[in-house]
């Protein structure tokens, strides 16, 4: 599936890309931010945030990530017939099963959190991976910090 | 050493042993008694005394099958070496060297010529031939000896389909087994395993199931979705398992036979971990319920659900006894996780696991009397593989690892398999692998099962009928 969401993803850059023109290309490359479609997973991800962190085997919400949350709350309610999945996960440093379930819970902390802060229940839905879709490669503390996650995306 | 249990040993059951082949699937094989030939002499016998402790493997000597024609020989070739690779890997036999037999080539009929095996230092010979019959048939006959008694401990004949002839040369290791050990074998089993390729961060996992050898390897499904932890129903005509079809994580029955899945049960959140009850009637399960998970049993004839935990907490990774009255699983309902024991409807659990760390994947042996385990401590410090009573006493470490998990039991009790996943060296994940490895219950003869990808979450079929 993180292929299909990584193919969503490179099709929304690929629209946003064609949606420039090649007649109006500036002279001077244009700031980053330029290509990307307001309300689209793309400016999720670099204006907003679309992940928060959690700590080993836990999924209470840290300050850093109630405070993403709070942006994506916000960014939810300015998007409004935007619909979202957040799927959780975890490091490998746990058992299969345990870590689906592990996953379950960081990912329905973070979508009761956005809806408490307003946000339709009905337009969120969860997933969990448990540890089979880490983003980070390594066996590192490093990458098990950022394995450690909620992912929001558009749908 | 060798642990050998504490089983009745006995000349028992041959024709009982052999008539229960006629209802082999898919293939079928048939069996006959071979005319007893010979008997003999005095002298320590093969077979194992329960008083008479053992502590090293027993020698035999698997010489080729005979045959009347060059692909007869050939074919009988083959069915000596598998089951000499059978009976070796379990370690529990000593293969006797062919470049040490005394008398060259195969022994077809009649009785063997002892004088000629004695110096080898065999204490069994297995001795037979193949027959390459009309029609795809084949018949094989094979005779197991004792050699300083000199008496036949068994001869029995097969015929079936020559395509099956890998399955009769490990039902032939398993009746060997059984004759020497007083106990089952488990050489005519398959298993069940996810198959990953790909990097990490997009992994593709596929149903797998291949012979317990390594051998016959097939692919059940497609990648296009993720699959997890596959389970086998008793009967081996099933596996329960976790897919991600069309994005919803939910458990499926896959039918080897039609290559058919059926989604089980209609639950609004995630069902996942199953297993198949021991009568092969349900299927136990968890079910994702908030920020939690429960236990259910799903029937698979009414397909109700029965809600059997209701902690809050996550409880997940149900097994239940072989006699079907209690189940085991793990649940954090105590803060970290650990290992539980409640009766097959619910009710009061029972914490078993107190040793150092988190308990997972709890499996109950075929025999009832131990239950396997993935211990760990979440950081850097190695996982382990290891049993305990269903009491939660006598816990040993059979294996640790990196990472290490997910126990499966052997029909008979006596071998593990899990998976062992290597550190990734670099971000990139080089040297990350996840291979399956096989274990024998005492901690003894640990090796690696080879599969032609890396793969996980082995399951170990029941023994073939």
């Amino acid at each position: 599936m993180n292929i299909k969401i990584l193919g969503a993803l490179s099709a929304v850059a690929l629209l946003a890309a064609c949606s420039t023109p090649a007649t109006t290309t500036p002279a001077a490359p244009a700031p980053v931010t330029s290509s990307i479609v307001p309300g689209s997973q793309e400016d999720l991800v670099a204006n907003v945030g679309d992940r928060v962190f959690y700590d080993f085997n836990k999924s209470g919400l840290r300050d850093d990530a109630k405070a993403t949350l709070d942006k994506q709350a916000a960014w939810l309610a300015k998007y409004a017939t935007n619909n979202v999945q957040i799927a959780g996960n975890c490091d490998e440093r746990g058992t299969e099963e345990y870590n689906l379930a592990l996953g379950n819970r960081r990912a329905n902390a973070a979508a009761a959190y956005l809806k408490a802060k307003g946000v339709a229940a009905a337009r969120m839905t969860t997933i969990s991976y448990g540890k089979d879709r880490p983003t980070a490669q390594g066996s590192t503390e490093q990458a098990w910090a950022q394995n450690r996650n909620a992912i929001t995306s558009v749908r | 050493m060798i642990y050998i249990p504490n089983t009745s040993v006995g000349r028992r059951r041959l024709i009982a042993g052999a008539a229960g082949l006629l209802a082999a699937a898919p293939v079928p094989v048939f069996a006959e008694p071979a005319a007893p030939a010979g008997a003999g002499g005095g002298g320590q016998s093969a077979v194992i005394d329960v008083d008479r402790a053992r502590s090293e493997p027993i020698p035999i000597a698997v010489p080729d099958l005979g045959g009347p024609d060059g692909p007869s020989a050939q074919l009988g070739h083959e069915i000596a070496g598998v089951i000499g690779a059978d009976l070796a890997r379990s370690g529990l036999f000593r293969l006797i060297d062919q470049a040490a037999f005394i008398q060259a080539g195969a022994v077809t009929s009649g009785v063997p010529n002892f004088a000629n095996w004695k110096p080898t230092g065999a204490q069994a010979l297995v001795t037979g031939s193949v027959q390459i019959l009309g029609g795809g048939q084949v018949r094989v006959e094979f005779r197991l000896w004792d050699i300083l008694p000199q008496t036949q401990i068994q001869g029995t004949a097969y015929t079936t389909t020559q395509g099956n002839w890998r399955r009769i040369a490990h039902i032939m290791a398993d009746v060997i087994y059984e004759r020497l050990l007083g106990e089952k074998g488990y050489f005519d089993t398959r298993v069940v395993y996810i198959s990953a390729t790909g990097p990490r961060d997009r992994r593709t996992k596929r149903l797998a199931i291949m012979d317990q050898d390594s051998e016959n390897n097939r692919l059940l499904t497609d990648g296009s979705w993720l699959v997890l932890t596959p389970r086998f129903h008793p009967t081996r005509d099933e596996i329960a398992f976790m897919s991600y079809a069309n994005n919803r994580p939910r458990v499926y029955l896959f039918n080897l036979a039609s290559g058919q899945q059926r989604l089980l049960g209609d639950f609004t959140g995630m069902t996942f971990a199953p297993r198949f009850s021991p009568d092969g009637s349900g299927v136990i399960m968890a079910v994702a319920n908030g920020g939690g998970s429960d236990i259910v049993s799903m029937d698979l004839a009414s397909h109700s659900p029965r809600r059997l935990t209701n902690s809050g907490s996550i409880d997940v990774s149900p097994c239940f006894s072989p006699d079907g009255s209690q189940i085991a699983f793990a649940s954090d309902r105590g803060g970290d996780q650990q290992i539980y024991v409640m009766g097959s409807g619910g009710g009061d659990a029972k914490r078993i696991s107190f040793g150092n760390g988190k308990y997972a994947t709890p499996v109950w042996s075929p025999r009832g009397d131990l239950i396997a385990f993935t211990r760990y401590a979440g950081d850097t410090s190695n996982f382990a593989i290891g049993v305990m009573h269903p009491d939660g006493s006598g816990e040993r470490i059979l294996s640790e690892g990196w990472l290490v998990e997910g126990p499966t039991f052997a029909p008979n009790g006596r071998v593990l398999m899990f998976w062992r996943e290597t550190r990734s060296q670099d971000s990139r994940g080089r040297g990350f692998s996840s291979r399956l490895v096989s274990v024998d219950i005492t901690g003894f003869n640990e090796r690696p099962v080879e599969t032609p990808t890396d793969a996980s979450d082995p399951a170990w079929s029941p023994l073939g009928t």
